[in-house]
């Protein structure tokens, strides 16, 4: 955009009095002072855009600084090795993380996506507009307390650290953010279509499922895969429930190992070896997260975008 | 005419505003709602609805019922601590594992003040960046920039503990730290002073506000695209200069608003655990120096939980997570409450 100075200095040449001439000057320098804050404060705008987009830069830079080295082929195939030994990966928590964010999945998409239908139906009914509000009070609990919660649910009854509650803490924080995506994706989709599908007969659950679920469902699945990219990265929700382990577990009812879990186990450790694996580790999670946030950011941009206005 | 804001519509960010509510003309859904109730109704159509409707309600009703069920399960555990420590558990400093008794004012003081540094930190750069991508950005450079600062957003908190960690803390340690207290003089203050150890409250707050900028960033953009043109044109038309426009005219009209993002990014300040814990230092003190080392409530949980070593300390740190968890609730609470008025004046 160009200038926008609204030039009202009007030079009044036309009354050559002293006291005119004084007015005139006391408004051009009132003007100039105007002006100049204008500049300051716009030009600092720009300054604090670049020092918030420094964060970002940095850490991306020292992760792929101090982590790329250790990303090899058998990071992802072999199992974590005691200190002192070179070669070893972080397969048995790749593997758990999976484990983990498709049990959180089977708990979190159901009642999710069954709870956006929901607000997008009953927009503005009073119990609508409850559980929006408290769906998102819900997005905003700290993870910890999940994962006390979880713990306090599935591990204090049982005895023992499971991935099942683990995959349930994580699932719960996903609830939250299914939901308002899916509100939102439904709402995108074009009134006529719904209409139609009840013009011509369809019931309405009929209509709700085949056509406008189905109309919705590239953006649901791109919610679902943020909820996911999410959760994958979370690690206080885990400590007390999934728990972490060194050694090759795939069972629901044993502790499981988990990325983020194993990336602060390395990290804490006063061992050199293992920073470097927590900096591999972290580059491969942050990678997968990156991708799936990217993608959905550009998958509901073209798809969506233009539509909405 | 060439004057007047950029167009905001056409700026469209993929993220889920509590306000993009594009309404359907009243024509539309006033036609459709008579033809599916009363024509082609079967007992078969009639099961079918109502078997759905029972689902999704269900599910809806889940998110309310799971809300209840975690604060009866907290509380329930954290009843015997509550019990026999009663208002002494918040106003105690002294957390003894081995004498049994605990109290949780340091960790709760830790938390309030590293999410007050993040705030402090994080406000003017997020207003400020909301600010530019709003009004003032070339169009080239509003998407990367916005997507820069919303990325931060996305980054698992352990990784940005392990850059805290390593990164962060022996730059604190080795050039900051020392640059306030010696170089600045700053020493002789009580804020500034003592061993510069590295893992400190500092640390935690700058972390936090890092973590915290995304979110208060998005709403006060979601915020500032809902006040009205009209607001802009009018302060422009009066011959405001183009700062004065956004001061005079447009932050007052978003300001609950941008509060409400503000105390957004303190909720998530308040309850976040692992960058925190990695870079606090976790000593459980009350101490007036940004450079001392800290505890949260959060990190308290994170740290000792695992190994609580009977039932009252485990009463004590669920103890802990409930009030972390009514603090959350109500900070969010009063987040949402402030953004939707903004939302709602905005769509009417």
């Amino acid at each position: 955009m160009t200038a926008m100075s609204p030039t009202p200095n009007v030079p009044h040449s036309s009354i050559p009095t002293p006291i005119a001439n004084r007015r005139a000057t006391a408004r051009q320098g009132r003007l100039r002072r105007r002006r100049v804050m204008n500049g300051f404060m716009i030009g600092m705008t720009y300054l604090v855009a670049v020092l918030a987009s420094l964060p970002l830069v940095f850490i991306l830079w020292h992760l792929l600084k101090a982590g790329a080295g250790f990303v090899t082929p058998s990071f992802f195939t072999n199992m974590p090795k005691p200190v002192g030994e070179t070669g070893g990966g972080m397969a048995n928590a790749i593997v758990g993380t999976l484990v983990l964010v498709g049990i959180a999945s089977l708990v979190g998409l159901p009642i999710g996506i069954g709870a956006g239908l929901y607000l997008a139906d009953k927009r503005g009914a009073p119990l609508a507009t409850a559980v929006r509000f408290l769906s998102d009070v819900l997005n905003g609990l700290p993870s910890i307390v999940m994962g006390i919660f979880a713990w306090q649910l599935l591990v204090r009854p049982i005895g023992h650290f499971s991935a099942l509650s683990g995959g349930v803490a994580l699932g719960v924080m996903m609830i939250p953010l299914v939901t308002r995506t899916t509100e939102e994706m439904i709402r995108l989709v074009p009134n006529s279509l719904r209409e139609a599908a009840l013009a011509l007969g369809y019931q309405r659950w009929r209509t709700s499922l085949t056509i406008i679920l189905r109309t919705a469902l590239p953006g649901i699945v791109t919610g679902a895969l943020v909820a996911v990219a999410r959760v994958a990265g979370e690690t206080a929700p885990l400590l007390f429930t999934a728990f972490g382990n060194q050694f090759w577990s795939t069972s629901l009812r044993e502790p499981i190992a988990a990325l983020p879990l194993q990336i602060f186990t390395y990290a804490i450790s006063p061992y050199d070896d293992w920073h470097a694996q927590a900096w591999a580790g972290a580059l491969v999670l942050i990678t997968i997260v990156l991708v799936i946030s990217l993608a959905a950011r550009f998958a509901t941009r073209s798809r969506f975008g233009p539509a909405v206005d | 005419m060439p004057h007047g804001p950029p167009d905001l519509s056409l700026f469209c960010p993929h993220a889920i505003s509590p306000m993009s509510d594009a309404t359907a003309p009243p024509l539309m859904s006033a036609l459709a709602a008579p033809p599916a109730g009363s024509t082609a109704r079967t007992s078969a159509s009639a099961v079918g609805d109502r078997i759905y409707q029972v689902i999704i309600t269900l599910c809806a009703l889940g998110i309310p019922v799971l809300l209840l069920f975690l604060f009866w399960e907290i509380g329930k555990a954290a009843w015997p601590a509550l019990h026999q420590f009663g208002l002494h558990f918040l106003t105690s400093s002294k957390w003894d594992v081995g004498g049994g008794e605990f109290g949780a004012a340091p960790a709760i003081f830790g938390t309030l003040v590293s999410s007050a540094i993040a705030l402090i930190i994080a406000t003017p750069l997020a207003v400020g960046v909301a600010i530019f991508l709003s009004e003032f950005a070339p169009d080239w450079l509003r998407q990367p920039v916005a997507f820069l600062v919303d990325l931060l957003a996305a980054i698992p908190s352990v990784v940005y503990g392990l850059w805290g960690v390593f990164v962060l803390v022996p730059l604190l340690r080795e050039h900051v730290m020392p640059f306030l207290r010696d170089t600045l003089h700053l020493g002789a203050t009580p804020l500034f002073s003592g061993p510069a150890y590295g893992p400190s409250m500092l640390a935690a707050g700058l972390i936090l506000a890092v973590m915290a900028l995304p979110y208060i960033s998005a709403v006060s953009r979601e915020v500032l695209r809902a006040v009205p043109r009209s607001q802009r044109e009018a302060a422009l038309a009066l011959g405001a200069t183009r700062w004065e426009t956004i001061w005079d005219a447009v932050l007052p009209y978003a300001k609950s608003g941008i509060v409400g993002g503000i105390i957004l990014g303190l909720g998530r300040a308040l309850g976040e655990t692992m960058a925190v814990t990695m870079v606090i230092g976790n000593r459980p003190e009350i101490s007036a120096s940004l450079f001392a080392p800290g505890y949260t409530m959060a990190s308290l949980i994170a740290n000792e939980f695992s190994e609580a070593t009977n039932d009252m300390h485990l009463s004590a740190l669920m103890a802990v997570g409930g009030v972390l968890f009514v603090i959350t609730i109500l900070v969010n609470a009063i987040a949402r409450w402030l953004v939707w008025r903004v939302s709602r004046e905005a769509n009417v």
